[in-house]
């Protein structure tokens, strides 16, 4: 009786080895299905250092794990009961062993630390890109530089209820689920969001970042192959969320003079009223462009008084930093008539208040705010 | 805890198990226990204090601690909650003595300054609230309310529990459950106090000072 | 909308009929299948009249070990709901391509997802950890039950309670639409002003009072009701990582309250802690909530380690290699699990040298994981090892756990992180720890420690059926997300544009279906375990050959555990006890001091989830009502002196002469 479980149990194990080494080696068959794979081929420089340091990673870790899980397996086959290996119950400390088991894991993550302070800092979003690709650095012009000197292309970017608003300041144009940068071309993304948090993430050209409402986030990165890009929106926003896409394309620089004037003659403005309207949530919005954008318009939404009877975050922040609004201050805060629960869809809630700018134009919502309301 | 125990029949071998009458201990791990809760309770504080720390300057262009707050009343508010912790502390004293008598006096007088500090403290809630500097004004009042308000939600609830107290030990006297009661709410009382301290440095005299 | 009168908001608040859902055929069809199995089960306890039994037996009681099964019980029946709800978004995603809408508008797969989360780490997760914990701990320091008795049962119901409102915005209402963590401003007021979110807060704030103290319960038991001579480095493994959970517990769930509560008060006053207007700041609410969630991680795979620490030892018939180094792993785990948070926000933009840090403090915490791994590796080295259910699971584990563990440190890497938040890459990364981790362990724990419980052990044919099923499905369902997040594939999208990616999606789904059938086999399991029982019957009170003193009793163990208290010599006490010829006594019982059963930890926790319900609809005239009862029932309970009982002397002697025959008969 005994044996014969023994026997059973015996093949079991086996089988369960089998289907385990099965496993470990499907990734491998999938791997060679690597071209769609864009975090691992992506276009932008950025993008290609983040997927080094990935491999990088991986590469070092897999030093431990392999032998970790081999040795599993081996030590389970070998001491199986039924096998009568030697067998030692007391055997339960070695401190060569405790010092081999602590110290090699501690080596490679102070090598992959080492890494990671590195990369994080030569790959910190917020800094400037110095260079363009491998061995294309960016330097400052001198005489007898073979170096590249470019001023990165500003982009804002603000993401809506639920679509992507980016602003070019230097040209004057915006436009709506569509970017478009030139190749080689250094791009710093300025973001924030209208009212939730977002992240805007363009998978080929590089990692993402938070898009927060009322605090602006920044991206450097530069596209190193022309071609059509998937961006998107990489955190939760609620029901439009989905769809909250839009194409990058990275094109060349006579391409991008086109598109910028394609957007001047065919866009439509986007002053504080277009954009309020704007605002409003909308799902599966098709690319539009836009012209005549004021220059102030993002500083505006960044802080929160596209809407001009509002005061504006800055003015606030700055009222505080001297000690607030004392008593007077109390009763700056006018109710805000449209409110974006219903919006939403949501039931009416007691309007949400706000605080009034000093300054008001006319009447107490100000002009964009009595277009939006006429509009709501 | 530790009993003599009984050796084995081998003779060698080791007791294995305490053969003596064990004593019961009911409550024997009440006051660690209550410790825990209380520092559990601490890390409520500590999270409404950061809240304050970052939110406590944002004042929205609206008023500020040093526009609202009236440092006197706070003073004179703050007494009575200290006052309270040192009749406390007589009552505790009364009843090593086993004065149940006394205890149940001190927990009056305890009692009495609790609900002064809790009507200074209304009072000046209201004031605010009529004023129009509401909790919904600015992230620094919803902060501040916030964190004066959990702390005398605490005191309510710790007058409560006084009052139960003080009914069990009439009915019951001073027997053990009721002398470790009234140690747990002791450690509540004086916690509660050093939070106030807290709160009255680093929101109103920071606030008003700054 | 039909507008309703004033007295019908008066007397129901928000609720109105259009709540609700009976639009929704799915919904519809859920509440008939839990309404008739409900019924039938209300039926059939009240057809054998068991309810009294139930009441006095189980409800009311304070006993450890019957707690422990109860959250055990909990744990399965959200593993149900959690699954059909993991099973739904497969199903979607498997077919949302191309301009295909799928099945589920995303008001409620947004609810779906968010529920999912929310119930497999609160209300499944939670309850089998704290399960285990309740059952085997005061076992293994050979105590008689747990600190404070009442405390226990009360902790339990708020957990309950916490379930039932989530469960009930099934029904009644909607639940959030927010994702688990509820980030605002998506979660306030102005975003998701439905009664969801408020389902999620007051579940969440209830279950949570439950959760801290029982933390609070557990430390006092481990710290103070320790048998004679165990010392702190004499303390089973498990003993040792469930007292660092509840240190995490205590230490974690306070902030979780209190920022839930800042929520909660932004909703219904209207402050403006995470609001965007007037100076709030919604950054502070990912913080604060990741200061308690990531410990939280860490408060479900402890005991875990505990576990397969204790499968280890016994089923290679060996001392476990490395205590000490163990301890030492855990204790370090605990103090480091709070220094990692914001590697769950490195796109935040905090800055590169913020990010770098909090990158290698959590890649540091791979170090003594790394540690423990190993130690359960060498214990296998010169072992003797029976392949019994939980030594698979053990080996299931150390297989899969080590591949979660490497994408882990990958996306510790910040710039590397850039690419894979929010990514089905990291969907993959946390199912493959707590399901490879968590989800085993929970296994291999309740087949180990099932006989001690039920007094048979748990059938193996169907057993390892599960594990197969479980096992395979896991990386069916899960290497496929793994692959989609390198192909930037971002979560929670529910419907794609790519036709290319629908073939992953598919072969998730199919995973998903291989774990049902794993859960199907457990259950299966257990009832086919409850017919054969007699063929499965354990006597001895000791059937794997355990080493440690839950395995000194008999089967199921008596409700004072132990009729003498033991006093303990070595690390492993029971196979010290077993090597040095222990002999049972059989003469000298005493009569045993206990705790008595009561009813108000029901009472209250039932009396609570009211207040939380009426909270959550604007009842404000139940909730006030409801309030005062919590606070008057607690009050009358502190009225109540008479809580203990002597078991006689009679008593105990019955018990004990009848496991005397039992050994005798084996």
């Amino acid at each position: 009786m005994d044996l014969e479980n023994g026997g059973s149990r015996n093949r079991e194990v086996s089988t369960l080895l089998r289907i385990f080494r099965a496993i470990a080696v499907l990734p491998l068959f999938a791997l060679l299905g690597g071209c769609q794979w864009v975090l691992l081929a992506p276009s932008g420089d950025v993008a290609l250092q983040q997927r080094n340091l990935l491999l990088a990673s991986t590469a070092l870790m897999l030093l431990i794990i392999i032998p970790v899980m081999a040795l599993t397996i081996f030590f389970a086959w070998r001491y199986r009961a039924s096998a009568r290996a030697a067998y030692d119950p007391d055997w339960n400390h070695s401190l060569p062993l405790e010092v081999v088991i602590w110290s090699v894991p501690l080596l490679i993550i102070i090598v992959i630390g080492a890494m990671t302070w590195m990369g994080t800092h030569l790959l910190d979003p917020y800094r400037p890109l110095n260079r363009i690709a491998a061995g294309k650095p960016i330097v400052e012009a001198r005489a007898g530089s073979s170096g590249i000197r470019k001023q990165p292309l500003v982009i804002q970017v603000v993401a809506l209820d639920w679509k992507w608003l980016f602003l070019y300041p230097a040209q004057g144009v915006a436009s709506l689920n569509e970017v478009v940068a030139p190749v080689d071309q250094p791009i710093e993304f300025r973001i924030t969001s209208s009212a939730v948090m977002n992240s805007l993430f363009i998978p080929a050209l590089a990692g993402q970042i938070y898009a927060m409402p009322g605090m602006q986030t920044k991206l450097n990165a530069v596209i190193n192959h022309p071609g059509e890009f998937e961006g998107f929106s990489a955190n939760y926003s609620g029901a439009g969320f989905s769809d909250m896409r839009f194409r990058f394309r990275g094109v060349d620089d006579a391409a991008f003079g086109e598109w910028v004037q394609g957007a001047i003659r065919n866009g439509s403005t986007l002053g504080r009223e277009e954009y309020l309207v704007l605002e409003r949530p909308s799902e599966r919005e098709a690319v539009r462009y836009f012209r005549d954008v004021p220059s102030d318009l993002f500083t505006a939404v960044l802080n929160m008084c596209v809407d001009r009877a509002k005061m504006c975050t800055r003015d606030m922040m700055a009222m505080d930093a001297k000690g607030g609004g004392g008593k007077e201050g109390i009763h700056t805060v006018a109710a805000l008539e449209y409110d974006k629960s219903v919006r939403r869809g949501g039931q009416p809630l007691p309007p949400r208040p706000f605080v009034m700018a000093i300054c008001t134009p006319t009447d107490v919502y100000g002009a964009a705010g009595v277009t939006a309301r006429a509009v709501n | 805890m530790m009993a003599k125990a009984t050796a084995q029949a081998a003779g060698t071998a080791p007791a294995f198990y305490v053969t003596e009458e064990e004593h019961a201990h009911p409550g024997g791990s009440t006051m660690l226990g209550f410790w825990l809760y209380l520092m559990s309770d601490c890390l409520v504080f500590a999270v409404l204090f950061a809240t304050y720390g970052v939110l406590g300057r944002n004042y929205a262009a609206g008023p500020s601690g040093a526009d609202l707050f009236d440092l006197k009343l706070v003073a004179v508010n703050t007494a009575m909650l200290l006052f309270s912790s040192i009749t406390y502390g007589f009552a505790m004293l009364a009843m090593d003595k086993g004065r149940q008598a006394a205890v149940q006096g001190w927990l009056v007088v305890t009692a009495l300054f609790g609900l002064a500090f809790l009507g200074i403290e209304l009072y000046e809630f209201a004031h605010l609230i009529h004023e129009g500097a509401t909790p919904m004004r600015s992230a620094f009042l919803s902060s501040f309310f916030t964190l004066v308000g959990t702390h005398g939600l605490h005191v309510t609830f710790g007058l409560i529990w006084l009052a139960v107290l003080m009914t069990q030990v009439s009915k019951h006297g001073l027997i053990e459950a009721n002398r470790r009661r009234l140690m747990c709410l002791s450690m509540f009382w004086h916690f509660l106090d050093v939070v106030w301290i807290g709160v009255f440095t680093f929101v109103y005299l920071m606030g008003v000072l700054k | 909308m039909t507008s309703y009168p004033d007295w019908w908001k008066l007397l129901f608040g928000r609720f109105t009929l259009e709540s609700i859902p009976y639009h929704e055929p799915i919904l519809i069809g859920t509440f008939a299948v839990v309404a008739l199995g409900g019924l039938a089960l209300v039926a059939l306890i009240t057809r054998y009249k068991l309810w009294g039994y139930l009441w006095h037996d189980w409800f009311t009681s304070v006993d450890h070990k019957k707690i422990g099964i109860m959250y055990m019980i909990l744990g399965v029946v959200m593993l149900l709901r959690g699954f059909a709800d993991a099973l739904m978004m497969r199903g979607q995603q498997a077919i949302a391509f191309a301009g295909n809408e799928g099945y589920l508008p995303p008001h409620h797969y947004d609810q779906i997802f968010t529920a999912h989360g929310v119930i497999m780490i609160f209300f499944v997760a939670m309850p089998f950890v704290t399960g285990l914990m309740n059952y085997v701990v005061p076992l293994q320091i050979g105590a008689r039950d747990v600190a404070f008795p009442f405390l226990n049962n009360f902790s339990f119901w708020m957990t309950v309670g916490g379930a039932v409102l989530i469960m009930a915005s099934l029904f009644i209402g909607e639940f959030a639409k927010v994702g688990w963590l509820a980030y605002p401003p998506l979660s306030g007021a102005a975003y998701s002003p439905g009664v969801g979110m408020d389902y999620y807060l007051w579940g969440l704030q209830i279950a949570g009072i439950g959760t801290t103290l029982s933390g609070v319960n557990l430390i006092a038991t481990i710290v103070k009701m320790r048998a004679p001579g165990m010392d702190m480095m004499k303390m089973p493994v498990f003993t040792w990582t469930s007292l660092c959970t509840n240190v995490l517990i205590v230490a974690t769930f306070p902030i979780l309250a209190a920022t839930l509560a800042l929520l909660t008060l932004d909703r219904y006053v209207g402050t403006n802690f995470f609001t965007n207007d007037l100076g709030g700041n919604p950054m502070m609410y990912v913080n604060l909530i990741w200061i308690w969630g990531h410990p939280e991680v860490y408060i479900l795979i402890l005991p875990i380690f505990g576990v397969y620490s204790e499968v280890a030892s016994t089923f290679c018939g060996k001392r476990l290699f490395g205590y000490a180094s163990m301890v030492y792993a855990t204790v370090v785990i605990t103090i480091l699990s709070y220094l990692v948070w914001l590697h769950h926000f490195f796109t935040m933009g905090s800055g590169a040298s913020v990010n770098s840090f909090f990158g290698i403090t959590t890649m540091i915490i791979s170090i003594p994981t790394g540690a423990k791994i190993f130690n359960w590796l060498f214990t296998m080295y010169r072992g003797r090892i029976r392949f019994e259910l939980p030594m698979m699971w053990l080996l299931a584990f150390m297989l899969t756990f080590v591949i979660g563990g490497m994408t882990g440190v990958m996306l510790a890497v910040p710039p590397a992180d850039f690419v894979l938040h929010n990514s089905l890459f990291l969907i993959a990364h946390f199912h493959n720890v707590i399901i490879g981790g968590v989800v085993f362990g929970v296994f291999a724990g309740i087949a180990y420690w099932f006989p001690k419980a039920f007094g048979f052990k748990l059938d193996r044919f169907w057993g390892v059926l599960s594990f197969w099923f479980w096992v395979i499905g896991f990386y069916v369902a899960f290497m496929p997300l793994y692959i989609l997040g390198l192909m930037g594939v971002t979560r929670r999208l529910s419907r794609f544009e790519d036709p290319s990616l629908q073939i992953w999606f598919v072969i998730a789904a199919i995973g998903a279906v291989l774990i049902a059938l794993g859960i199907a086999c457990f259950l299966i399991q257990i009832g086919v375990s409850i017919l054969r029982r007699e063929q499965l019957r354990d006597t001895t009170g000791d059937p794997w050959d355990g080493r440690t003193l839950e395995w000194a009793t008999s089967s199921p163990p008596p409700a004072y555990n132990f009729a003498f208290t033991p006093i303990v010599h070595d690390l492993d006490a029971w196979a010290d006890m077993k090597k040095r010829g222990y002999q049972r006594p059989l003469t000298g019982f005493r009569p045993i001091h206990m705790p008595k059963n009561t009813g108000a930890g029901v009472i209250i926790a039932g009396l609570a989830t009211i207040c939380g319900f009426a909270l959550i609809w604007y009842i404000w005239w139940l909730a006030a009502l409801s309030f005062i009862g919590v606070l008057a029932a607690v009050i009358i309970h502190t009225f109540n002196y008479d809580r203990d009982f002597h078991i006689p002397a009679d008593e105990v002697v019955q018990a004990e002469d009848a496991r005397t025959q039992l050994l005798g008969r084996a």
